[in-house]
């Protein structure tokens, strides 16, 4: 049963539907073994974002505080999007890549294991 | 004269005679709430009271308490109680107590008013009505006790306000939203049985012995003055679960499922309480993970040894609850911390002999996981980049914390869980949320979650800095950032004419 209710066939009104963020989709980075960030984060982009445009203006905002930051080597980065791993080239879109509305991406950096190599 | 009745026939005409029969009117339509969770009562009448209270010694009795009560805050006040805190870090406890907790007591008084009418039970009906005033009383007594506070530190003027509004607090509001949503039995086993019985101890206990440590009067005599009015609850939600189980082997998975969900929830809840324990009480009164075998490991497991005869099992997730002790305390505190710009109190990297003492009873953990992030935060602070974290966090779609949690076996390693329902993806900290969305999903689309919120333009803005001030009404500068250099500590030290 989809709910316990006293009215039958309840149904409730999806707060975060896509259709209330105003044509952006909300889309949530985190970057394994660097916990000095305590959660993944949300951002609003439009879906026709490129890969690209991810790299240079929404990672250094969401991650861009941590000292190993400038270290990463973006073309050995490993990505998954909502659990499955990606290969995602630089001129596809976030729609293209396969990025929904309230899509996950994750992201490993090889040989940047966090703070002093403790996962932070 | 009338004869004087004695107390035995003054409880049963003040409680069991208040109830009538239905002649012309449809009992289903009177309660209309009874049937729907799929709880079968076959007899009312074995109901039996939790205590022998009736409503006129009860008025005499809390009147007294009350009196007594407010001769302790008026002397507290005339003596300037305030300068006799351990440590003005303290007083965080105090604000995140008031904006989070506080509020909850005003929810309880709502929700047992409401099943102290719905219940087809007059015994059931009084003794939820009583627990209903008790609430109202709580939340009335902790403003008052902490007003004083309210006169010389930041942060406490305006809880109700952000109680609504602010993104942690989210959590314990929608916690008690949803259990107030349910049908009546679902709001007893939630509140009634498995946080009053259950989990409050671990919220009173320890936060009243935090005040006796940390010199706090008002709130300690708050807290002997409410610990009667427990009791009370303690044994009424005591006999809500067995009465249920005991009226029909039907509404023994209906309960388990509850006491799964419960369980789960209130654990998360209490992340809270578990930080306020280990970094928020400059002295300490023990850890969170020893609070936590004491009064839930040890008092609890007792208790679902009783009800295994009725074919209870110990929560859902227990084993990961174990594991947890070890973690709350430290993955949530670094989350304050780092998201010191956006809360309403102050945080701070703890002394060196705090982390010493951390190491002490986290041997297991803190050492590895936790010491390397606070010296990571000094070396920042030294060079004067104290770490606010930039961006919204994501949250859970159940619990509405952000996504902190990390894999219990793997405790480096963030927990992601998601589940696809009508289309729409959502995210969940853990399994136990994720089930509880997954059993009723078309409830939990409807969270107001408050990161989302602010994305969809709906607490002001356009940027966080608004939203802090003008949504949530922080005094920005003020009442959130680091306790070094804050106005409270300023004040302090002229208080107490140190440099």
């Amino acid at each position: 049963m989809p709910v316990q209710a006293i009215n039958d066939n309840y149904q409730g009104e999806v707060l975060d539907a896509k259709a209330n963020f105003a044509g952006n989709v909300i889309i949530y980075f985190g970057w394994d073994e660097h916990l000095m960030f305590c959660a993944p984060k949300a951002f609003p982009l439009p879906p026709q974002m490129t890969f690209a445009d991810v790299i240079s203006q929404i990672m250094p905002e969401a991650f861009g505080q941590h000292p190993e930051f400038n270290e990463i080597d973006w073309s050995q980065a490993q990505w998954q999007l909502d659990r499955r791993p990606i290969s995602p080239k630089p001129e596809q879109t976030l729609a293209e890549l396969g990025a929904d509305h309230k899509s996950c991406f994750r992201l490993r950096t090889p040989g940047l294991t966090g703070y002093k190599g403790m996962g932070i | 004269m009338a004869k004087k009745l004695n107390i035995k026939e003054k409880y049963r005409l003040l409680t069991r005679d208040l109830d009538w029969e239905f002649s012309y009117q449809d009992r289903k339509k009177a309660f209309p709430y009874e049937e729907f969770e799929g709880i079968k009562i076959t007899d009312w009448s074995k109901w039996e009271d939790p205590f022998r209270l009736t409503m006129d010694s009860y008025w005499k009795y809390q009147a007294e308490k009350e009196k007594k009560l407010y001769a302790i805050f008026d002397a507290f006040q005339q003596n300037n109680g305030h300068l006799n805190v351990s440590d003005p870090r303290y007083v965080n406890a105090l604000k995140v107590f008031l904006t989070g907790v506080s509020p909850l007591e005003y929810q309880a008084y709502q929700g047992f008013a409401h099943v102290g009418r719905q219940f087809g039970g007059v015994g059931a009906r009084v003794a939820c009505q009583m627990q209903a005033i008790d609430e109202l009383r709580h939340v009335q007594t902790q403003i008052h006790a902490m007003s004083h506070y309210n006169k010389y530190f930041d942060g406490l003027q305006e809880f109700s306000h952000m109680h609504d509004r602010v993104w942690y607090l989210s959590v314990p509001k929608s916690f008690f939203n949803d259990a107030r949503a349910a049908g009546p039995f679902e709001f007893m086993i939630a509140i009634g049985f498995s946080f009053e019985y259950v989990l409050t101890n671990l919220l009173f206990v320890p936060f009243m012995s935090g005040a006796a440590h940390n010199g706090d009067m008002a709130t300690v005599t708050f807290g002997f003055s409410a610990q009667s009015d427990e009791a009370r609850h303690m044994t009424l939600g005591l006999e809500v679960i067995k009465f249920l189980l005991e009226q029909h082997e039907d509404n023994v998975p209906i309960v388990q499922k509850w006491i799964d969900k419960w369980f789960w929830r209130g654990t998360r809840l209490l992340t809270i309480v578990a930080m306020m324990m280990d970094y928020m009480l400059p002295n300490k009164v023990m850890s969170w993970k020893e609070a936590w075998e004491v009064y839930f490991e040890e008092a609890g497991g007792a208790l679902f040894k009783d009800l295994a005869r009725y074919g209870i099992r110990m929560p859902k997730y227990s084993d990961v609850i174990e594991k947890e002790k070890e973690h709350l305390s430290h993955q949530a505190w670094w989350t304050f911390y780092t998201h010191g710009h956006a809360a309403g109190f102050h945080t701070w990297i703890p002394t060196d002999e705090e982390l010493d003492w951390l190491s002490e009873k986290y041997p297991d953990t803190f050492d590895k996981y936790y010491r390397p992030r606070w010296e990571l935060a000094k070396e920042l602070e030294a060079k004067g980049e104290r770490f606010y974290t930039s961006g919204l966090p994501q949250l859970c779609q159940t619990c509405q914390i952000p996504m902190l949690f990390t894999e219990m076996d793997n405790p480096g390693e963030i927990c992601y869980r998601d589940h696809v329902h009508e289309g729409e993806r959502y995210h969940f900290c853990s399994d136990g949320c994720h089930d509880i969305f997954v059993d009723e999903p078309e409830k939990y689309v409807q969270a107001w979650l408050p990161v989302h919120q602010i994305l969809q333009g709906n607490c002001g803005g356009p940027g966080v800095e608004e939203v802090l001030s003008e949504y949530y009404r922080m005094n920005l500068g003020v009442d959130n950032m680091d306790m070094k250099g804050s106005p409270d500590e300023k004040r302090w030290k002229q208080w107490k004419g140190v440099a």
